[in-house]
């Protein structure tokens, strides 16, 4: 419907005050940096007005206009900020070109319903930037972290040879670090020890509970479901400081009465507090997927000689997988990125990454800790990408149609 | 009911079940038995089998979780110390009269000699101390002292013990010191719980704290305070992201999702570590506005270390918390009321404040508590970019857990703070329901 809307061409009296205003605002912030923000504004809307001048009533090619923009604001962009400033400059130019062209010819329109006031169109895009600002808002911190994670320096903030771009001014040192350093590799492979194991107590307790509760009659369901989704909503200080207390007992418990090893024990605790703070995850990413399950299947594995094992592994499990494995990942999640209760539960020996970096982050800042959070980015973006075909599989086996 | 309807089973081998067909007999199920005493059996098996595997975990989580808390909790009120390392010395204190102002009499200093002779043989007298010391400033050195000189008295040679002991330290010969001990010899004390509240346990009953030490209530209400700013900044922000997450065609949604996304998953730590890079004296955000000579190079923006730090960063990790039980209610609410305001003559305005905003309280209202009930327990990231001014009422608990080692106040302070979270908690079950919980 919307694609239908006719546009035309717009008035100089819209376009020139509009691209004034845009130029002038670049111009602020490049004459406040250089010492005077007035002429900045001045020159800034001068340049662009001259620039929509020259595309609408001399040139008439929108192709030629985009280089000529591209290159006129790149060239201005060396000369006030060297190689980086080229980069941004282009940027720019091509933004003012798409920014002239979009308000002259009425594209702004185009995809908008015909009867919309002009006003209602000025919110349109108005809304459009607050919500872009609160995107930017939420992605900028962690991709901040990704340059300077390569920064030569031991700074944690950008170094003026990473601004002009020069190869000196990076390096893989912190990186480097990471893999040689014993202090950090020995936590990152406690954490492979420890997320893992708590992972599958708290997927094969979990996925078990989850098939109980999501049958027709539990008895005390409400009191269940509340018990075991307790540990996500019970603040982590108060969870870590009830098991310091629990598992200092039981850790004594175990190496006195049991003559267990030290180290060995600790890894237990540690395990069993990250398991139980992985299952209200997986209670409520399983019990979602049952939702939706079609119990006349099991029924009928039932009716045609299957006991009820061969009918789980059989025909319940392949369908309720994804919703397993999200949960799982969850979970994984949970306890690779737990520091409160490990903080108060372990002893040194089960020093975690997240716990490193904490120590890291409150004492010594070392510039390593950009590198693992580089690191442990990508690590998320794999598992979200993961929970996310899981979801789709999920949804297209139960026969939903993908959302 | 199961009497007047034909039965559901019949069996044609046998005639006299057939002739039950009849209205008046019992229904009888396959093998015989009445059929409401076979439904019932099947329900009850049902049951058992829905609990037997529920039941490990059940197990699990009530032993390493639900126990944990609650004997956490029950040493907020848990004072055995007193009363255990100084028996016979509590049992004569009840017979003084803390009011009169005199000293006790010998017998409780003798009582107090043989059990402090004891007590020193354990090294029990310096846990007591430093237990006694939390109230009154001054007892732990005078337990360790006396212990070390108390140690060569004989309970049963050296009789009359009132002059030696007040020899040993005048502060023996002060009421204040046995008034001291003896408010706080009883098993199970509000003690905790009134320091918690900034107050203390006097023999006249509990008062207020000195000046100096009341810190404790000015933190509670700065983390409510702070907690209700983190969620009304994150109503601001979150609101406008869900609508139009909500409201775009579903491919390009779910692109922009990604965004909502990627942080929700990203490590905690890492999140934290970037507002600390970003937020710094020297950190991206002041070198931006420096560049751009929106401020002064010596007047840089303080943004860390104080609640500004605390908010900024907080409102961004609880961001995905909100705007997901927005997204999902939002998605439910169908254009066409909002289309029909509009056809009626309601203005953009009218239409959304109307006919839309009230659909989305609920989402609103979820998302509300789920990020207050975070937002008040949070730990790591007030230690990290809080500084003391920006810190909240978990980094109190873990400074007594870990450093002063005042447990019962650490467990006091938890208690109120549980309380406050299981009270939102049951509103959100109210209002949301625990098993409509979404994730991702």
């Amino acid at each position: 419907m919307a694609a239908l809307t006719p546009i035309s061409r717009k008035p100089m009296s819209l376009v020139l005050p509009t691209v004034a205003a845009a130029g002038g605002l670049l111009g602020l912030f490049v004459g406040t940096a250089n010492g005077s923000g007035l002429m900045g504004v001045v020159v800034g809307a001068c340049l662009v007005v001259a620039l929509a001048m020259i595309f609408i009533s001399v040139l008439k090619n929108e192709g030629l206009a985009k280089w000529i923009s591209i290159a006129v604001m790149a060239v201005l962009g060396f000369i006030f900020g060297g190689t980086p400033g080229v980069i941004l400059g282009a940027i720019f130019g091509w933004l003012f070109h798409w920014f002239i062209y979009w308000l002259y010819e009425g594209r702004y329109r185009a995809r908008l319903l015909p009867y919309l006031t002009p006003r209602q169109v000025l919110w349109h895009y108005t809304f459009r930037v607050i919500c872009g600002s609160i995107f930017v808002f939420l992605i900028t911190p962690i991709l901040v972290v990704m340059p300077l994670s390569f920064n030569a320096q031991d700074f944690f903030t950008f170094t003026p040879e990473m601004l002009r771009l020069d190869p000196e001014g990076y390096s893989l040192k912190h990186y480097r670090d990471f893999f040689t350093n014993n202090e950090w590799q020995r936590s990152f492979k406690n954490s492979l020890i420890i997320a893992p194991i708590a992972t599958v107590i708290s997927v094969s307790l979990g996925t078990l509970a989850a098939i109980g509760l999501s049958q027709n009659h539990v008895p005390f369901k409400r009191a269940i479901m509340a018990i075991l989704i307790s540990p996500m909503i019970v603040p982590l200080i108060i969870s870590a400081t009830g098991m310091f207390f629990f598992y200092s007992q039981i850790g004594n418990w175990m190496e006195g009465t049991l003559g267990l090893n030290k180290t060995f024990v600790g890894y237990v605790k540690v395990v069993l507090a990250h398991a139980v703070l992985g299952i209200p995850f997986v209670i409520i990413t399983v019990t979602a997927t049952l939702v939706g399950f079609d119990n006349s299947l099991t029924r009928a594995a039932a009716n045609m000689g299957a006991n009820p094992v061969t009918t789980f592994f059989k025909v319940q499990m392949p369908l309720i997988l994804p919703g397993v494995i999200s949960g799982g990942l969850f979970a994984f999640i949970t306890s690779f990125d737990e520091v409160v209760v490990v903080l108060f539960v372990g002893s040194a020996s089960q020093k975690t990454l997240p716990w490193q970096m904490f120590t890291g982050l409150r004492e010594q800042i070392s510039p390593t800790i950009l590198a693992v959070a580089t690191i442990l980015v990508v690590i998320s973006i794999a598992l979200l990408t993961t929970v996310e075909m899981l979801r789709r599989r999920s949804e297209r086996l139960r026969g939903m149609s993908p959302s | 009911m199961g009497r007047k309807v034909r039965p559901i089973h019949t069996n044609t081998s046998d005639g006299d079940i057939m002739s039950d067909t009849t209205d008046s007999g019992p229904m009888l199920a396959a093998d015989g038995t009445p059929l409401k005493r076979s439904l019932s059996r099947a329900l009850r098996r049902q049951k058992m089998r829905a609990l037997m595997l529920v039941a490990p975990l059940l197990i699990f989580v009530l032993i390493s979780f639900i126990f944990p808390i609650g004997s956490m909790l029950f040493r907020s009120v848990e004072n055995d110390i007193v009363a255990d390392t100084l028996p016979l010395t509590v049992v004569e204190l009840q017979k003084w009269d803390a009011e009169s102002g005199e000293l006790p009499d010998e017998a409780l200093y003798a009582a107090f000699a043989s059990d402090m002779v004891k007590a020193i043989a354990a090294k029990e007298h310096t846990k007591l101390g430093t237990r006694l010391n939390y109230e009154q400033t001054g007892l732990s050195s005078l337990f360790r002292k006396s212990g070390r000189k108390m140690k060569k008295l004989d309970p049963a040679e050296d009789a009359p013990f009132k002059e030696k002991i007040i020899k040993i330290d005048k502060k023996w010969g002060d009421v204040e010191t046995w008034r001291a001990i003896k408010t706080h010899s009883v098993r199970i004390t509000n003690g905790y719980f009134l320091n918690a509240v900034d107050m203390r346990r006097t023999p006249e009953g509990a008062q207020a704290q000195p000046e100096d030490k009341q810190i404790l209530i000015t933190l509670f209400q700065r983390t409510l305070l702070m907690s209700l700013m983190i969620t009304g900044s994150c109503i601001l922000l979150g609101y406008p992201v869900a609508w139009i997450l909500a409201n775009l065609p579903a491919r390009t949604a779910n692109v922009l999702m990604i965004l909502v996304l990627l942080p929700f998953w990203t490590s905690l730590l890492v999140r934290t570590s970037a507002w600390k890079v970003m937020l710094q004296q020297q950190g991206v955000i002041n070198e931006v506005l420096v560049w751009l000579g929106m401020v002064a190079d010596d007047s840089r923006l303080a943004l860390i270390n104080n609640q500004t730090g605390t908010i900024i960063a907080m409102t961004h990790i609880l961001l995905p918390f909100m705007i997901l039980p927005m997204y999902s209610v939002m998605q439910t609410i169908k254009p066409h009321y909002v289309r029909a305001a509009k056809s009626m003559g309601a203005t953009d305005w009218t239409a959304f404040w109307r006919v839309y905003f009230p659909q989305s309280v609920p989402g609103i209202g979820a998302g509300s508590i789920l990020v207050f009930i975070l937002a008040i327990g949070y730990y790591i990231t007030p230690e990290i970019v809080g500084g003391t001014k920006g810190v909240f009422i978990s980094n109190r608990i873990a400074y007594h857990i870990s450093s002063s080692l005042n447990w019962g106040l650490a467990a006091a302070l938890g208690t109120i703070l549980l309380a406050v979270v299981l009270i939102l908690y049951w509103a959100y079950d109210k209002i949301v329901g625990i098993d409509n919980v979404k994730l991702g």
